[in-house]
């Protein structure tokens, strides 16, 4: 009947800790350590780490940016909207815009080759989810998110909006190409 | 005068005004509660893609109304008649201010109306995140503020109350566990309120008007102190309650008061910005902040909930076998009264919170793997093991006690009572298993079309996603049931209920007085001190006090180191990012 009435010793501080809970909790810290130093080894041993670039940034400056890129190094158009296709060149930069309710613009990349990518929404707040590998990252308005990415299996990947951006947000997409 | 009744049956005192107060903040969470599954029903048939109910707008509004609902009103009313039990009922004393305490449940109401108006009348479909940019209706920032305020003060009556309690010496010795872990709740309740005041007014400003700009990246990092803290609010108190249900049924004691106590300091000094974990991904925030926010260094929230996870079983499994349920390691637990909803509720949000939501969080937590998890359906899975299983189910199997101790009626339909814990808790599982597994394959949350309707380009998720958003869709219409039940029970006692005291009738349920009433201006004799513990021979093994609940542990600490590092190997396949 004791959890809910004062403690039975009025120094209940000074009453030794039973073996059972000193081992479990030496256990568990141990544990507990182990899993906080997961993440600083992963950020030197691992490959999959986001990145600490990051600008501030207004959507006109992305915007000329993204479309200098398009001019530079589209291959293509997809689509009744004559959608871009941006092959960069090995090493560039890729400028990816999120905005109501697209991924501009699509891109075309090559296997096991590293680009800089650049992120950020001209609008509100939009989640990149580059499906079928399933990587998620968060796209903040007024922030440009820079990460190097190196595809590492060819084929066609599509990126999917998955922080809610209002009434067409089931519709937005994007295609990624990974070419050998 | 302080009119005071003791409840023939558990022998607990009822300040007059603090239970009135209680009926009335537990009620109205039950009718929140009730909304919020309602919406959960509809949620549910539309993401499950072959039923897909509401429209896309319909949608986005209703699951809203949900999240909010459930995760906000339900449990914090419900958490005010916690505070005023563990304050007042417990340690035997008056509620401090009951008229504040009454203004702060009219603001609560007042709040709670508000922003729900706000969200039916359609412009403020914004979640519950409502992340800046995007614009609600200004009464929806002002109703939460509102109910905030109402919170809080109800917090503060809570705390006076502590203070009254130790200056009229209503108990001896120091405040008993359950007491201790609710002021736990309410000074992390404080800081969270606080939190919520310093995003939400400014928001509210800039919705009017007044204010520019909000920094969409400021407003994730200040908005989730606020979200993520006041799960551990609803974390602290369930946990209380599980220590208050373990001693009600089986007159456990703590295996040890230093060590539950100190868990629950952990709890303050190591959560607050553990809402780091929900902005692993994004841009503007460097790893060393992510990662030390999120752990600590040692992940020490995480260590307390890992020790109360030993110590509320381990306090139940040395009381059952002081009474010689020693055979083996789970005589204990097999003897357990299974068939009692308080219990059965208990221990399903016990295992459940630990097993579902405990370790998944703490791995989707965990910087890199959030890369694989964030803003999937995954999401939703882990945080309805929590706040559901956990929390909700805590609160139901707490209700169940309550009913006849509070309302005086006798609990209608027992034999559903029996079923309703195994019937929500299996329900709420599924939804929790398969959502997460769901998020797996990349399944987006929030998200009216799995389908894409209406894009050209086209996407299909694999076939086996489909497959398991329509369990967890089976999985959800199991649970609004088992949650219809209970509501059905619970509301169904106050009103048809046998009356446990003749002359009391529904009116009197609510706190209206009779002339013949069972309070009197009699002070409550003060609280003791537990009884000292017989000195008994051991009954546990190997100076194990409790060794089949550490087997259990054990069990947990596998699954968790298991799963913990297929996720990395999850991880390890996907394209190189740095």
């Amino acid at each position: 009947m004791t959890s809910f009435m004062p403690p039975a010793q009025k120094n209940w501080w000074a009453v030794p800790v039973g073996r059972q809970e000193i081992v479990w909790i030496a256990i568990a810290l141990v544990w507990c350590l182990i899993m906080f130093f997961m993440m600083p080894f992963w950020h030197m041993y691992g490959d999959q780490n986001i990145s600490n670039e990051g600008y501030r940034v207004t959507p006109i400056k992305y915007q000329a940016k993204v479309n200098e890129m398009i001019e530079k190094y589209k291959v293509r158009e997809v689509g009744a909207m004559k959608t871009p296709v941006v092959a960069p060149p090995d090493g560039g930069d890729i400028y990816l815009m999120a905005r109501l309710w697209s991924w501009y613009p699509m891109l075309e990349l090559k296997k096991d080759v590293t680009y800089r990518l650049h992120l950020t929404s001209i609008d509100w707040n939009h989640g990149f989810s580059l499906q079928p590998v399933n990587i998620n990252l968060q796209v903040v308005p007024g922030y440009e998110f820079v990460l190097n990415i190196t595809p590492n299996k060819a084929g066609e990947y599509t990126i999917v909006c998955n922080e809610y951006c209002g009434i067409m947000h089931h519709t937005m997409l994007g295609k990624i190409w990974v070419k050998e | 005068m302080a009119q005071f009744r003791q409840c023939p049956d558990t022998g607990l005192f009822f300040h007059k005004e603090a239970e009135n107060l209680m009926k009335a903040n537990a009620v109205a969470g039950v009718v929140c509660l009730l909304i919020a599954g309602v919406l959960a029903l509809l949620v549910v048939l539309t993401r499950w893609p072959a039923v897909h109910l509401l429209p896309a707008d319909a949608f986005y509004m209703v699951l809203t109304a949900h999240g909010i609902c459930a995760l906000i009103f339900w449990v914090i009313f419900f958490e005010m008649a916690i505070l005023y039990f563990a304050g007042s009922t417990l340690l035997r004393s008056r509620l401090a201010t009951p008229r504040w305490a009454w203004a702060g449940f009219v603001l609560m109401i007042v709040g709670a109306v508000m922003t729900l108006a706000a969200v039916f009348a359609g412009k403020s479909s914004v979640m519950m995140t409502s992340y800046v940019p995007m614009r609600a209706e200004p009464s929806f920032y002002l109703g939460l503020v509102i109910f905030a305020v109402g919170a809080l003060i109800g917090c503060f009556v809570y705390l006076g109350t502590l203070v009254v309690a130790k200056n009229e010496k209503t108990y001896e010795g120091s405040v008993p566990l359950v007491t201790f872990g609710a002021t736990v709740a309410c000074v992390i309740a404080i800081f969270t309120i606080a939190s919520g005041a310093e995003i939400l007014i400014p928001t509210y400003l800039w919705s009017i008007g007044y204010i520019s700009h909000i920094d969409p990246a400021m407003y994730r990092v200040i908005w989730w102190a606020l979200g993520h803290s006041s799960q551990q609010i609803n974390v602290a108190a369930h946990v209380a309650v599980w220590y208050l249900i373990a001693g009600v049924i089986f007159g456990a004691r703590p295996m040890s008061e230093k060590v539950s106590r100190a868990a629950y300091l952990l709890y303050i000094f190591f959560l607050q910005l553990a809402s780091a974990h929900h902005l692993m991904t994004d841009p503007g925030i460097s790893s060393e902040w992510k990662i030390f926010n999120t752990s600590y260094a040692m992940y020490l929230a995480v260590l307390a909930s890992m020790i109360h996870g030993l110590t509320v079983p381990g306090a139940i499994e040395v009381a059952q076998r002081k009474k010689g349920l020693t055979n083996g390691s789970f005589e204990w637990l097999r003897k357990a009264p299974w068939g009692n909803p308080v219990f059965s509720s208990m221990f399903i949000s016990l295992v459940g919170f630990g097993f579902l939501g405990g370790i998944s969080g703490v791995v989707m937590g965990t910087e890199q793997i959030s890369i694989i998890i964030h803003n999937t359906i995954y999401v939703p899975g882990h945080f309805h093991a929590t706040v559901v299983i956990g929390t909700t189910m805590a609160w139901m199997g707490l209700t169940y006690l309550l009913i006849p101790v509070l309302f005086r009626r006798k609990m209608i339909l027992p034999q559903a009572a029996k079923l309703q814990p195994y019937i929500f808790g299996l329900g709420m599982s599924l939804v929790a298993v398969f959502h997460m597994a769901a998020g797996t394959l990349g399944v987006a949350r929030r998200h009216w079309d799995m389908g894409f309707a209406g894009n050209p380009l086209g996407f299909e998720y694999p076939a086996t996603a489909y497959l398991l958003m329509g369990i967890a869709g089976i999985g959800g219409v199991i649970a609004v049931a088992g949650g219809a039940l209970f509501i059905a029970i619970a509301v169904g006692s106050l009103v048809f209920g046998e009356k446990l005291q003749k002359e009391a009738g529904l009116l009197q349920s609510f706190g209206f007085p009779l002339a013949d009433s069972a309070y009197t201006n009699e002070k409550p004799a003060r609280l003791p001190m537990a009884p000292a513990e017989a000195v008994e021979a051991d009954h546990g093994e190997a100076g194990f006090e409790a060794p089949g609940t550490f087997i259990l542990a054990m069990v947990l600490l596998v699954s968790f180191v298991i799963y913990y590092f297929i996720n990395w190997k999850y991880l390890s396949e996907v394209w190189g990012l740095s």
